[in-house]
């Protein structure tokens, strides 16, 4: 269970970032071969969160397909997992998207 | 807590209604809502989303009040990992100012890891000098039989936690203070999904697959495979025994990571070890060239 220490990261992140300001809410974008699940980091998230800044706050994850470029040909496909080849055969491919753990914007509450 | 999202808080009450949404009401009368699992394209062409809670359903029950919540948006495009990596990068500049050969050593529980330290602290510690960072959740054990063997070692325990990250590194090179010029081995925490992820400084990765655990694995947990430089096919003492294909094992890692070494060892009879042994010598040989480059 790394997305326990995953979310930790996520929660100190973005509590600093607020600078005692509320959440509302996170989005982050993980890639599809980034070795990380979204549904673990969600159901890390209400409990890591409580006691901070981002107590109650939503969390949206965009998930971002994976994509290579291939060292033979050099043609770019979508990589369904580690170890799939390009359509010309070759397994030599350079990932280009998909590794991505990335918190891209929060939504903090105005000041009053 | 509760079972299906891990909210936490004293719940007197669960009440799950369909479309994967349930309700707590908890001992204050605070009611919670969530869902679970739920998909949508409604975000102008964006992939799939997945939320944590919708928040508008917050009902209190002493004191009715709804505000306006007046909210802004601030771009934060912050690598999740970046504080581990940033400590990572810190002790990848420690070694290689010392010319220290820094290798993050994984595998599965029980493929021999420690005892090919051991056997490896017996083989070279006259020549190279050998220090060890042994990670586990608990227990000196390891740690013992690696300081028996002749090799000073710091032992690391995570607790809960399932592997080792760059800061704890940090803490026990402060404690190890392995010499100029040395071998270090960092034993990871037995696991082959999680410490894929978390880079401690090391110069690379060696992955060990135990002929027992079957030529799947790689493509099974194909991110530590493609993480790993060298990937040493241990315990081939045992394969007169065993139903193992070594040549798809090879294939089925070369599949996820084409340019992996594969080196056939066993640290019982000592087998291959001869040709492991020159290229950790290659590569010490390349980290003091390196800092020799650094120098100029």
């Amino acid at each position: 269970m790394h997305e326990l220490s995953i979310t930790r990261n996520i929660v100190a992140i973005v509590d600093e970032a607020a600078r005692g300001r509320r959440v509302c809410r996170v989005m982050l974008q993980i890639g599809k071969l980034s070795g990380v699940m979204p549904d673990a980091v969600l159901f890390c998230f209400d409990i890591v969160a409580q006691g901070t800044a981002l107590h109650g706050a939503r969390l949206d994850i965009e998930e971002i397909e994976a994509r290579a470029r291939c060292d033979t040909c050099g043609g770019e496909s979508s990589l369904p997992h580690l170890g799939a080849s390009c359509p010309c055969g070759s397994r030599r491919l350079t990932l280009i998207q998909g590794e991505e753990l990335k918190i891209r914007t929060i939504e903090l509450e105005e000041a009053a | 807590m509760c079972g299906t999202c891990g909210c936490q808080g004293k719940a007197t009450a669960t009440i799950v209604d369909l479309d994967g949404e349930h309700e707590h009401i908890h001992a204050d009368g605070t009611r919670h809502r969530h869902w679970h699992g739920h998909h949508h394209d409604d975000h102008g062409g964006h992939l799939p989303h997945h939320h944590a809670h919708e928040h508008h359903d917050h009902e209190h029950r002493d004191h009715e009040h709804h505000h306006p919540r007046h909210t802004i948006e601030v771009s934060l495009e912050a690598q999740i990992l970046a504080k581990n990596d940033a400590i990572a990068a810190r002790n990848r500049a420690w070694f290689a100012g010392r010319e220290i050969l820094a290798l993050n050593l994984v595998s599965s529980p029980g493929a021999g890891k420690t005892t090919l330290l051991e056997r490896m602290v017996r083989d070279l510690g006259g020549k190279l000098p050998l220090s060890v960072i042994e990670g586990d959740q608990a227990t000196t054990l390891d740690g013992e039989r690696i300081r028996a063997a002749g090799a000073r070692v710091v032992q690391l325990n995570t607790g809960t936690g399932c592997h080792l990250e760059a800061e704890m590194i940090g803490r026990a090179l402060g404690e190890l203070r392995p010499e100029i010029g040395s071998l270090l081995w960092i034993e990871n925490v037995g696991n082959l999904v999680c410490p894929a992820l978390f880079d401690l400084g090391e110069w690379a990765k060696v992955a060990i697959l135990s002929v027992t655990e079957g030529e799947d694995k790689p493509l099974k947990y194909p991110h530590m495979f493609r993480a790993a430089k060298l990937m040493l096919l241990n315990k081939t003492d045992l394969l007169p025994y065993l139903r193992f294909d070594e040549a798809r094992a090879v294939a089925n890692v070369r599949a996820v990571n084409p340019d992996i070494a594969v080196i056939r060892v066993s640290a019982e009879t000592g087998e291959g070890l001869a040709l492991f042994y020159d290229l950790i010598y290659d590569w010490a040989a390349s980290v003091r060239s390196g800092a020799a480059r650094q120098l100029v």
